[in-house]
């Protein structure tokens, strides 16, 4: 026998799960909505439809990336393609971009890395042994050294290498430091004095145990770098990482990559209906 | 995000006016309001929840007629409950071992590294103690130079081995040497690990045995979400951790996840991190705590 209407009970439910999934009350209380009015439409029968509805409520919340959603690791083919990464600290934008690396080498384009983060201990001798296990090349100067001389310097010597992909690492940084956020603006800018539309991509890596603080670092960089995709690290451990639903509605990003571990191998194209079947499993 | 709690409580509580005292009825939607402020400052929902109850036991039957503004009322006694929970005094660190072994663990990124300097440093500079940094990460690229910057920045010794992957034997051996020369704090960096990673997690437990540390501290970022109640669960159920260490907190999160670890586990917090500098550190206020949870 079907049920017209869905009980308080499995919508308590639901709801837990989502802000247990770092969703948060706003984009819940939006995702809970949409299906309340679906289900009045087209009468709900079960748990089954449920779910289906569930999956595609929250995937329509997600933006897209203009050729529609990833399935690979494929760039477009402008060259050098340059992608900028950017977040606050210790979220994971290094490790991604070595990983990022080894995808594209494995494709077989030309990489270069761009050692952008002068000012955290030891942040260029990271890169560096990233750059080797990928066996590409990187570019850098000294710590302490002016980032968005870097970022010049990396587009610059890409387009004498006639490389294929180049990928600009930048300093962790708390987005409502506004001298440090300022100073990401004006690595953006140097690169187009060499390309006029450079970078092609602004990466913001968003670590998957963060909650609702990332908001506020997707609204910051976004205005400080105009973000155009997002990477959500971390996600092979127990956190969800469903703020990047509400951040992806908001600001009408795509995210593109997610991070599963530390090894070279860890990162994979963003699936929405996996990531949403993630929140149910436990 | 959201205003001021007590803003939106004294709206929430507005309806009281006139009903004389707080009863399970009236206060619902304000107890309601309550918990989304909670989560949203990423407090964990099953805790919010039991917040809630608490303070709801706690308001029944006060007279709101007297109260000018009810709001105020039922700020206040969340924030006096949030502080109690967060807990009393500041508490220090054991130093009382010869040398002290203080061990740090916690999830990947969470700034376990930088906090190992920035406690060297502040043992250093203000205790008059002569600490000896450890590199244990084995794992991490650059994770040992990394390590040998900071211990140079703060003028700190850091031991190291490049040719040992045992971290056990690592830690074995610096604290011999600690002894051997004289250093009488030992701070143990080690990788950053997931709750879920059986070998990493193993590998610390074994660590932890074998070095029967005086501090073992569980690091975390101040920013995390809902998984900090799972995470800080799962590392002290290994590690019996002494204290917590919240970091990034020279940003602009709420740090809901403090009352969720000090919750589901019950261990002080006992230093903050306010900055990525070696000087960024503090010790840890309960009630400066509840406020920024409750952005007042
Ligand atoms: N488990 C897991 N760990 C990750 C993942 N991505 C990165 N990490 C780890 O997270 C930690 C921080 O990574 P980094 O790449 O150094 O982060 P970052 O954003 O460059 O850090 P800063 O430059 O200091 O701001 C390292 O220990 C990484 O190995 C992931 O997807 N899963
Ligand atoms: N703004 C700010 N940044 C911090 C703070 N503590 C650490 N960081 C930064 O956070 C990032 C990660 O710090 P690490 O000390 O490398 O973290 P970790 O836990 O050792 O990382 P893994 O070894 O990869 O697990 C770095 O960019 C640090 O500079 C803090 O209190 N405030
Ligand atoms: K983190
Ligand atoms: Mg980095
Ligand atoms: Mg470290």
């Amino acid at each position: 026998a079907g049920k017209s209407k869905v009980d308080d009970e499995v919508l308590d439910n639901l709801e837990e799960i989502l802000v247990s999934s770092d969703v948060g009350v706003a984009t819940t209380i939006k995702i809970i909505d949409r299906i309340e009015e679906r289900v009045a439409r087209d009468k709900y029968l079960g748990t089954e439809e449920l779910n289906t509805i569930l999956r595609e409520e929250i995937a329509g919340l997600m933006s897209e990336t203009n050729f529609g959603d990833a399935t690979d690791f494929s760039v477009p083919a402008k060259k050098p393609y340059v992608i900028m990464v950017v977040g606050v600290n210790g979220v994971g934008k290094t490790t991604t971009i070595g990983k990022l690396a080894y995808q594209f080498k494995k494709q077989g384009l030309n990489v270069v890395l761009g050692a952008g983060d002068t000012f955290r201990a030891a942040a260029i001798d990271q890169l560096q042994i990233w750059a080797d296990r990928v066996d590409v090349p990187i570019v850098k100067q000294q710590m302490g050294s002016d980032p968005a001389s870097v970022a010049f310097d990396t587009v610059q010597s890409a387009v004498k290498m006639d490389a294929d992909v180049v990928i600009i690492d930048t300093a962790g940084r708390l987005h409502n430091k506004v001298n440090l956020m300022n100073e990401l603006t004006k690595v953006k800018r140097v690169m187009q004095k060499v390309i006029d539309d450079a970078p092609d991509e602004v990466l913001l890596v968003l670590d998957g145990s963060t909650g609702q603080n990332a908001f506020e670092q997707a609204k910051q960089f976004t205005a400080a770098t105009e973000v155009t995709s997002l990477a959500v690290t971390k996600l092979d451990g127990t956190a969800k990482g469903g703020v990047v639903i509400g951040i992806s509605d908001q600001f009408q990003i795509p995210v593109k990559y997610i991070g599963v571990g530390e090894g070279i191998e860890d990162l994979q194209v963003f699936n929405k209906i996996e990531f949403v079947d993630s929140f149910f499993r436990v | 995000m959201f205003d001021n709690l007590s803003d939106k409580l004294d709206k929430a509580m507005h309806v009281l006016k006139g009903h004389g005292q707080i009863t399970e009825v009236n206060v619902a939607e304000t107890l309601k309001e309550i918990r989304r402020a909670l989560v949203d400052a990423d407090v964990n929902y099953k805790i919010a929840k039991d917040f809630t109850s608490t303070v709801k036991e706690k308001a029944l039957g006060q007279d709101v007629l007297t109260a000018l503004k009810p709001g105020q009322l039922m700020t206040k006694l969340v924030k006096d409950e949030l502080t109690e929970l967060m807990g009393g005094e500041a508490e220090g660190l054991n130093l009382s071992g010869n040398p002290s072994v203080i061990l740090m663990s916690g999830l990947q990124g969470s700034g376990k590294t930088t906090f190992s300097g920035k406690l060297a440093n502040f043992l250093k500079t203000k205790k008059t103690k002569k600490p000896l940094l450890v590199a244990c990460d084995v794992y991490r690229p650059a994770a040992i130079d990394q390590l040998h910057v900071v211990g140079d920045q703060i003028g700190v010794e850091v031991y190291s081995n490049k040719e040992e992957k045992d971290p056990v034997k690592i830690s074995e051996a610096a604290i011999a040497h600690a002894k051997a020369n004289g250093f009488n704090v030992v701070i143990i960096d080690t990788a950053g690990r997931l709750a879920v990673d059986q070998a990493m997690m193993n590998e610390i437990a074994a660590i932890h045995k074998a070095i029967e540390p005086q501090e073992t501290l569980f690091v975390v970022d101040s920013m995390t979400g809902q998984d900090a109640v799972n995470t800080a669960k799962a590392f002290n159920d290994i590690l019996n951790f002494d204290g917590v260490i919240l970091t990034k907190l020279d940003g602009d999160t709420r740090g809901g996840a403090a009352l969720s670890i000090r919750t589901v586990v019950d261990k002080p917090i006992k230093f903050i991190g306010t900055g990525e500098k070696m000087e960024a550190i503090d010790v840890f206020y309960p009630s400066r705590m509840a406020d920024r949870i409750l952005g007042m």
